[in-house]
């Protein structure tokens, strides 16, 4: 099993080689090794899933270390390793992005301009967040960050679209630009962290196993924290730094836009879980009522400005922004449940704010308008969009039997237990999604019929196949948790150095 | 005598109507549902069948709570998750509220699916509206056996979920689709309290199974502010579902719904889902002053305001909408003044009448095409059946002697009485209020002329509508029939008062001294029964006699019936200014203009800002070797002269 880990992260390398092989005139040869590769992805993201079992210490399985660089300059032993490995936390992460890539795959089937192109810089970006997801070592986890985020520019200024909306216009290369410069200013802000940890640990290596057995001096990381907190919690949402996220997604194309809030997304706190909270157990203890805070605002914040769009896509973008602060709620609640809550958050969220870009992709493209206001009785021309709408909207606000509703209960309790101001924000906010969901699911899919769409068909069957793969995920972890909980529980308690005892 | 029901015959219970609902769902997926005549109504026998199980299934689980006098008959909880030490269980559990609950929803729900099938006969929707039937079944049998309170909410979101998919059944009607959203979004409201008790009540005493936080209210266990707030939290939960003031307003616009979906939901089971857990978590509530206050004056503020608007509203289901909240806020009054026994035999015999109220508006519906009862008129000749299982089921809800509702309305009132005077005289006003409109509806619909009716807009009878109306077809009136019978017979069931003990059989010891205990009292019985008719008479004098013109009572009492016609302003209070006012155009557009401009007008304007710098930076970089020159000769000059500055001030002479 050692190898699998490694053929994760080498299958879209290997898919990107072989896309470049290809003539562009051979466009379908294009799409069925997209699908092929696709479906390894997945197949091997679910081996992994069902495979990884907690088996005490720190849970790390299938370690996997080649060395690259050691003992030469200021490197010690394992200096630079790539370093792979998977926990509780990195397994349902791992499962999440196969899901997302194999639907994005079938969602992206039809784009006919340059579609080798596209698939190249998307199967490079999947590359990349395995990367992140897999790295023990610092080094890696930076250098496979920084491949997930830099081909979204030219994913979104090359295949997006751009925002003409009354006197409001978007371009799309502004989204792109705003987009990568807010990620790599957080990309600075992580290097400078990186050094400074590589500095005062001295051990002369990257190696994360290592580096998280030096105590660190609590001052130091009072310091350091907010670095890595800032730097990764850009790319997850954080408030104030969100406003290149909805920008960014609805000028993205469909599949991109699935990818990126369902998945890279996640990279943010995956980073702040991973690395800040693990290395910097006392910094995180010192700013968690600000991290805290900053969630909870993001949340309502969000909800609150979903509520005012028009725009389809606008309204998924920021109940993103909505979700993620629900993530960093439970991150900074540095308790297990809370923890296991924002986990379990960043699948759930995951999969249905993929679901419902993938909805909002399948209307854009025969509507060519997004302004919820322009449709209405959708549900009659198109019975199964609707119910795959409803259904990713319905778990988005924390519907009972739906996986949203078992992240967010997690992450109340512990903000309940911890910080009860801010559980009963984050309950307000919940109750806010619920009123923009349902008012855009009336206003879209039911009502009176808008004739102007008479024309319009249900979606292709691969959107079909797409969209459900991701409501069977959906409602699985909606109707039986213990897979994803048992799995990262252990993990979580590991990373916070609670024993059997402790909320 | 059977013998004591297993957990597994408990389970299927829950899950029959479950299995139907997955049936058909997959049925309707892969398009065997269309054709043919079996089966095209293949949905409606499965759900019946799978109801008419379950049905059988709880007279056995009533048959084993009798044998334990109406104790918990508890079962092992399982473990569902584990997170870390905490434990996460599911189970059922069964007892004397439970298994009466659980007669309640199976015997209305199969007559209601029976029902359906004439009233629902050709709809496109057919089988959608018998999965999400089955659904709804499934869940609130759930919400009923539950044996934890986090189980609990997941049904009680569930059935919620089922409500909002029905009353936005005919969702290409945009009033349907407005009143769905409405109903969500109002119940949910209340649910977020119900939420918020539901972790608070587990951070305090790492508790969710029901039982368990019973016993530790009943034994003080627990500090009283918590179980205050963890009372009010689920009131404001009951609140919603229920339709109590001030969460009431999305009951009357949920009629838009098909009308046995209102029968079932918006009468019978759903809304009463409130009271029962106002009566599940009784020994919480009753330990509370606050609490069980809350729940009394908000349960008499309903009862009366609800009766008002009755009387002014001229759609026949919107009247007895209002009707059911008001008759829920008699539940509430009931419980609490700690008449537990009461106000759930009220719940029992309220299920039968309402029902049969609502399927009998529906029967006049399925024949005029409307629901304006201006529109009407004259029906009693037309559809006697109707008129006459109707008219029954007006008259048990007036409370009028020996039917079902007397009985029940009677016991809450003696009830009152002997705690709060002062609820007990609310009450008997309410009495006098639901005489009126009830009195109102029955002339309105069945007396005079008939006016003509209106073309219908649904199902197989859009085209066929003969010029007079004509009495429903058996299907639907042998459910009438039934319902009527039992809305005649229910009320004797407790005679004895055989039914209270069974439903306080499982109070914990501690709270059974807090339960009130009132006796017979003749004369309240008399006087509520004399003020019943009363208020018939009035609307008899007013709608069928014309002895008083409701024109010049109306104009008589202008502010009054302004203030009634606009539902006491709280739609306005809610839409206008809330929704549309304080969050759309306040707060998200705010928001919305703090993102676009100050947000991004920070990140724009340091990107103008070093686009300006930059251009100007620019300008020193034109290329001309005599400018490098003269910065190089200047730059080497200050060097020079930094280095050497000690000895430069001494040549100078400083």
């Amino acid at each position: 099993m050692d190898w699998v880990l490694l053929a994760l992260i080498a299958i879209p390398i290997g898919a990107v080689l072989v896309f470049m092989l290809i003539p562009s005139r051979y466009p379908q040869l294009v799409r069925n090794v997209a699908l092929v590769s696709g479906f390894a992805m997945f197949a091997l993201s679910v081996l992994v899933f069902v495979k990884y079992e907690f088996e005490g210490g720190s849970g790390f399985r299938f370690d996997l270390q080649l060395a690259w660089l050691e003992n030469v300059a200021f490197l010690g032993k394992d200096g630079i390793s790539l370093h792979l490995a998977v926990d509780g936390i990195s397994a349902p992460m791992v499962l999440l992005t196969g899901i997302v890539i194999f639907a994005g795959v079938f969602i992206s089937w039809n784009i006919d301009y340059r579609n080798k192109d596209y698939f190249v810089l998307l199967f490079l970006l999947v590359s990349g967040v395995f990367g992140v997801f897999l790295s023990l070592d610092l080094f890696f986890l930076f250098f496979f960050y920084e491949v997930a985020v830099l081909p979204m520019y030219l994913l979104i200024a090359v295949w997006g679209t751009s925002s003409h909306f009354g006197t409001f216009t978007r371009p799309k290369e502004y989204a792109a630009m705003k987009l990568v410069l807010y990620l790599v200013g957080g990309s600075a802000l992580i290097f400078v962290g990186i050094f400074a940890t590589f500095m005062e640990a001295g051990q002369g290596t990257f190696d994360l196993p290592v580096l998280g057995a030096v105590t660190y001096d609590e001052n130091f990381q009072k310091v350091v924290f907010p670095l890595y907190a800032l730097g990764f919690g850009i790319l997850a949402g954080l408030w104030p730094f969100h406003t290149w996220s909805p920008d960014g997604h609805v000028a993205a194309p469909t599949a991109v836009s699935m990818l990126h809030a369902g998945v890279l997304m996640k990279l943010g706190a995956f980073g702040i879980l991973r690395v800040a909270i693990t290395l910097f157990p006392e910094g995180a203890q010192f700013w968690a009522p600000v991290l805290m805070t900053l969630g909870v605002t993001g949340a309502l914040y969000g909800a609150i400005s979903a509520m005012a769009q028009r725009d389809l896509k606008y309204m998924v973008g920021y109940s993103s922004v909505s979700h993620m602060g629900f993530v960093l709620m439970g991150l900074a609640t540095l308790t297990t449940i809370g923890v296991n809550g924002a986990v379990l958050q960043m699948f759930a969220h995951g999969v249905m704010t993929a679901l419902m870009f993938a909805m909002v992709g399948a209307v854009y493209d025969q509507a060519h308008v997004r302004d919820m206001t322009m449709f209405g009785g959708l549900a009659q021309k198109t019975p199964r969009l609707a119910a795959f709408f409803a259904i990713a909207g319905l778990s988005s606000l924390g519907l009972p039997g739906l996986a949203g509703f078992v992240a967010e209960f997690h992450i109340f309790v512990g903000a309940f237990n911890t910080y009860p101001w801010a559980g009963a924000l984050g309950i307000l906010a919940a109750a806010i999604t619920a009123t923009y969901i349902l008012r855009m699911l009336a206003m879209v899919f039911f009502g009176p019929f808008n004739e102007r769409w008479a024309g319009l068909k249900e979606m292709r069957r691969g959107e079909q196949f797409g969209g459900a793969l991701l409501i069977a995920f959906i409602i699985f972890m909606g109707v039986w948790p213990a897979p994803f909980i048992d799995r990262i529980s252990e993990s979580v308690e590991f990373i916070l150095r609670v024993g059997a005892s402790g909320p | 005598m059977l013998n004591q029901i297993p957990e597994g015959v408990v389970w299927a219970i829950l899950f029959l109507p479950f299995g139907s609902f997955a049936v058909i769902s997959l049925a309707a997926l892969l398009g065997l549902t269309r054709t043919g005549s079996w089966e095209a109504r293949f949905s409606g026998y499965l759900t019946m069948a799978a109801i008419a199980a379950s049905f059988l299934l709880s007279l056995w689980a009533l048959d084993s709570v009798l044998q334990e006098d109406g104790a918990r008959i508890g079962y092992d909880a399982h473990e569902w998750v584990t997170v870390g030490s905490l434990r996460f269980d599911i189970g059922v559990t069964v007892d004397g509220l439970t298994a009466i609950m659980l007669i309640v929803v199976t015997s209305v729900s199969l007559l209601v699916q029976f029902y359906s099938q004439g009233y629902m006969r050709g709809d496109p929707g057919y089988n959608r509206y018998y999965a999400f039937m089955s659904l709804f079944t499934g869940s609130m049998l759930g919400l009923v056996l539950a044996s934890n309170i986090l189980q609990l909410f997941v049904f009680w979101e569930l059935v919620g979920l089922c409500s909002y998919l029905l009353i936005g059944f005919w969702f290409y009607r945009d009033s349907a689709r407005r009143a769905a959203t409405k109903a969500f979004v109002v119940t949910r409201i209340g649910d977020l309290g119900f939420l918020s008790a539901i972790l608070l009540i587990w951070t305090k005493t790492d508790q969710l199974d029901i039982g368990q936080i019973q016993h530790l209210a009943a034994t003080g266990m627990i500090g009283s502010s918590v179980i205050t707030w963890f009372a009010l939290g689920l009131f404001a939960g009951a609140a919603g579902k229920s339709a109590q003031f001030p969460l009431h307003v999305w009951l009357p616009d949920a009629m838009e719904g098909p009308t046995p979906v209102s029968a079932l939901i918006h009468a019978a089971t759903m809304v009463v889902a409130g009271v029962y857990l106002v009566a599940r978590f009784f020994p919480v509530f009753i330990v509370s002053e606050e609490a069980i206050n809350a729940v009394v004056v908000v349960g008499a503020i309903t009862a009366i305001m609800a009766a008002s608007l009755a009387i002014v509203a001229t759609d026949i289901k919107r009247v007895m909408a209002y009707s059911t909240i008001s008759q829920l806020g008699y539940m509430m009054m009931a419980l609490g003044v700690g008449a537990i026994g009461a106000a759930i035999f009220h719940l029992f015999t309220h299920a039968f009448f309402k029902a049969l109220l609502f399927l009998g508006a529906g029967s006049v519906n399925h024949a005029t095409g409307t629901f304006d009862m201006r529109k009407m008129g004259g029906l009693a000749r037309f559809m006697p059946v109707t008129f006459l299982t109707t008219t029954v089921a007006g008259l048990a809800l007036v409370g009028v002697f020996p039917l079902a509702g007397f009985w029940s309305k009677d016991e809450i009132l003696i009830e009152a009485w002997a705690e709060k005077p002062l609820i007990f005289w609310t009450a008997l006003a309410g009495v006098f209020l639901t005489a009126v409109y009830v009195g109102r509806m029955l002339f309105l619909t069945f007396g005079g002329e008939y006016k003509g009716g209106e073309a219908s807009d649904h199902g197989a009878q859009a085209n066929s509508r003969p010029a007079e109306p004509h009495e429903s077809p058996w299907v639907m009136l042998l459910p009438l029939v039934v319902l009527a019978t039992l809305a005649t017979t229910v009320g004797f069931v407790n005679i004895t008062g055989g039914m209270n003990d069974i439903l306080e059989g499982w109070l914990p010891e501690e709270t059974h001294e807090l339960v009130a205990a009132g006796d017979f009292v003749l004369w309240i019985s008399v006087v509520s029964v004399a003020v019943g008719l009363a208020g018939l008479g009035l609307a008899w004098a007013i709608y069928s006699r014309k002895a008083i013109r409701a024109e010049e009572v109306s104009a008589a009492l202008e502010p009054v019936q302004v203030l009634l016609d606009r539902k006491y302003y709280l739609d306005d209070l809610y839409e206008t200014v809330i929704v549309k006012g304080v969050i759309m155009r306040g707060a998200a557009a705010a928001l919305h203009a703090w993102d676009r401009y100050v947000i991004d007008g920070v990140v724009n304007g340091l990107a103008s800002l070093m686009r300006f710098s930059s251009e100007k930076y620019r300008l020193a970089q034109s290329g001309q070797a005599q400018l490098y020159g003269a910065a190089i000769f200047i730059g080497v000059i200050v060097i020079v002269a930094s280095v050497l500055q000690d000895e430069l001030l001494g040549i100078v002479g400083l």
